[in-house]
């Protein structure tokens, strides 16, 4: 937010965003496993402005939900190995401090995750939890907390919220118990909110209700989101930007309206494809095939191309960088050779 | 709440009477002859219809369990056969000295089993767990006879520190350190395999709660290690108090070998008298209170687990 130190921009900046809350830069992950080093990330580079929300999408494995645990350093640490920088709030993340880490998370950059049921603890009441948060943030007495823990469940407007702060985890439906999440992570007015697939675990009429709360909620406290989904259809709707992700590297990039009107790289349009909100009646839906190759033996070049109806000999050769393209950013080499470039705000 | 201890002490009804029948018919199920231990061997066939009348023997076994679980019921377990005294009584001196080796043996055994299970399960996988774990897989190996025939080797014979055999110098029991030098040894031995026992447990569901969702959410909203470490300990209490309270009852009940080597006058030292001595009402009587002990130590774990757990409590 406070005029970050940039070393390089990343690219698919095609709009001029000042106010910087979030910077992230060549990130890699890492993780030691028997069979060898698991790249789940590699290179990845956003920014995010403050209010504005950016979508992760990809398939399961692509390391998009890896990328959002990078960010809060919840990856285990001892198997773990985490190349570049992330700066959010004008604080290297990387390098906190354990005491600093600790008001980092949950106070500047809170987490709401997939599935409720086991991401609370499931022996306190929703008001412990929510309490307890308050009091490890802010310094207010038990009951001060609790009236703040109140506060919360009526934001997200959970019925007879009064009742439901004794109530614990089990004793609710899963839409209340992610509305609960939600009233946790926004407890403390973090500036960074990380959602990691909010409605997948959610029957389909209650995903609507959550997404449109979260998104209000978002807008009203004028938070920063980074929001992953394999979902184009809960993209398109509440997400400003978008980066689709592919074998731990982002290949498309752009405004959310951008990337989903015009997709330029095979993957994403085959994604699309393979929705039902992008297609028209009658339309085939076509399949992905294949499945997203080996993190721990990458191949060279593309990753995408074994999958690729439109993969080319060169495609072996180099991995596709992302460069600016047609009022977005792609990594692929045969749509950067097929269309021609278009210039980009600097 | 009430519901659910209601449901729980009519569970334990039937259980304990099915126990009953079980102890009583056990000794018939054993070969041999009971009476042939107290009658010298060319006794009359009178005077052998004459004692089976007088313990009742000459009866339909099944009325003899009735006639056995009324007077039990009563408090009256019948006479021993070797020694003539009421066996009740017996039981009731020796459940004393029982009771409190195993307070001991257990204070020791889940002190140590619980913090080196922690200690091991937040170290999973490293060098530390594997050497606390194959710490805790010889104390569960190791037979505790062996252990205390060491440990009386070893701390009375080589060493003269502590008293191998005997819970006292004589006369009764008081709180001084002459009459609690008999319990160390004892104790010691038998706290070796609930420890082992409970480490295990213990060292699994820490490792498997700190891998849960949950406890990543905690770190998330910015928890530090107590917090982390409160939750995780209120999660696995219900299951680590199940484990304890089975240990427990062996610790009462799976004394015989330890009682016996360190001749500690307890249920265990009796047990083995009667079965030595083919005391029949001594050892049914005996079996049945220790049985009954077991019943009761897990209805206590029952009832203590909802007040950890609620979603026991309210279902």
């Amino acid at each position: 937010m406070n005029g970050t130190a940039m070393n390089g921009t990343a690219v698919g900046d095609d709009v001029k965003r000042p106010a910087m809350l979030a910077s992230v830069r060549e990130l890699s992950v890492r993780f030691a496993s028997p069979q060898g080093a698991v790249h789940a990330v590699n290179g990845v580079s956003f920014d995010l402005a403050a209010g504005e929300v950016l979508g992760l999408i990809g398939e399961s494995g692509s390391g998009k939900s890896v990328t959002l645990r990078a960010l809060m350093r919840l990856l285990p640490e001892s198997r773990t190995r985490i190349d570049g920088s992330i700066i959010v709030g004008g604080r290297n993340v990387m390098s906190l401090s354990r005491g600093l880490l600790n008001e980092y998370r949950g106070g500047t950059t809170a987490m709401i995750f997939q599935d409720p049921s086991l991401a609370l603890d499931p022996v306190y009441t929703i008001g412990q939890q929510i309490a307890e948060a308050i009091r490890q943030h802010l310094d207010v007495s038990r009951s001060e907390a609790r009236a703040r823990a109140l506060e919360a469940l009526e934001m997200v407007r959970i019925p007879s919220a009064r009742e439901r702060l004794d109530s614990y985890p089990h004793e609710m439906s899963g839409g209340m118990r992610q509305r609960a999440m939600i009233a946790l992570a926004l407890a403390m007015k973090p500036r960074l909110i990380l959602a990691d697939e909010p409605t997948t675990a959610l029957d389909a009429t209650v995903q609507i209700q959550v997404l449109l709360l979260l998104r209000e909620l978002q807008q009203q406290m004028g938070t920063s989101a980074i929001f992953v989904t394999h979902d184009l259809g809960v993209a398109a709707e509440i997400c400003d930007r978008i980066a689709v992700m592919y074998a731990g590297r982002i290949v498309e990039t752009g405004t959310a309206t951008e990337v989903l009107r015009s997709p330029r790289h095979p993957y994403t349009q085959a994604l699309m494809a393979s929705t039902i909100h992008g297609s028209m009646r009658g339309q085939r839906i076509e399949g992905l095939a294949g499945s997203p190759p080996d993190l721990a033996r990458l191949p060279a070049g593309c990753a995408f191309r074994a999958r690729c109806t439109r993969a080319q000999a060169g495609c072996a050769d180099a991995v596709p960088e992302l460069l600016p393209h047609a009022g977005h950013a792609v990594a692929c080499h045969v749509a950067q050779a097929t269309q021609p470039l278009r210039a980009v705000p600097a | 709440m009430f519901a659910y201890f209601l449901k729980r002490l009519a569970f334990v009804l039937p259980i304990a009477l099915a126990v009953s029948a079980l102890c009583f018919s056990l000794v018939y199920l054993a070969p041999g002859d009971p009476l042939s231990a107290v009658l010298p061997s060319d006794a009359s066939q009178e005077t052998i219809e004459q004692v089976k009348a007088d313990y009742g023997l000459d009866r339909p076994i099944p009325v003899q369990y009735v006639i056995w679980l009324g007077k039990a019921l009563q408090g009256d377990l019948g006479k021993s056969i070797s020694n003539g005294r009421a066996v009740a009584a017996e039981i009731g001196n020796a459940i004393g000295n029982s009771l409190m080796l195993a307070v001991l043996a257990a204070s020791l055994g889940f002190t140590l089993g619980a913090l080196l299970g922690i200690v091991a399960g937040y170290a999973h996988g490293s060098w530390l767990d594997r050497l606390l774990s194959t710490v805790a897989i010889a104390g569960v190996s190791v037979p505790h006879y062996w252990l205390g025939i060491v440990l009386v080797a070893v701390f009375s014979v080589k060493l003269n520190m502590l008293p191998a055999m005997g819970n006292g110098p004589g006369g009764p029991w008081v709180w001084s350190w002459e009459h609690f030098s008999y319990l160390i040894l004892p104790a010691v031995t038998l706290s070796a395999i609930p420890a082992g026992i409970v480490m295990r447990s213990v060292r699994a569901l820490v490792a498997d709660t700190l891998k849960s969702e949950f406890v990543t959410g905690l770190v998330a909203k910015g928890m530090g290690h107590a917090t982390v470490f409160r939750h995780l300990a209120r999660n696995i209490a219900p299951t680590a108090l199940a484990v304890v309270g089975v240990q427990l009852g062996y610790l009462m009940a799976g004394s015989i070998l330890v009682e016996t080597v360190f001749a500690w006058p307890g249920t265990g030292l009796l047990l083995n008298n009667a079965i030595q001595q083919r005391d029949i009402p001594l050892l049914q009587g005996t079996i049945l209170v220790l049985a009954m002990f077991f019943v009761l130590l897990n209805l206590i774990v029952d009832m203590l687990q909802p007040l950890f757990d609620p979603r026991i409590r309210r279902s």
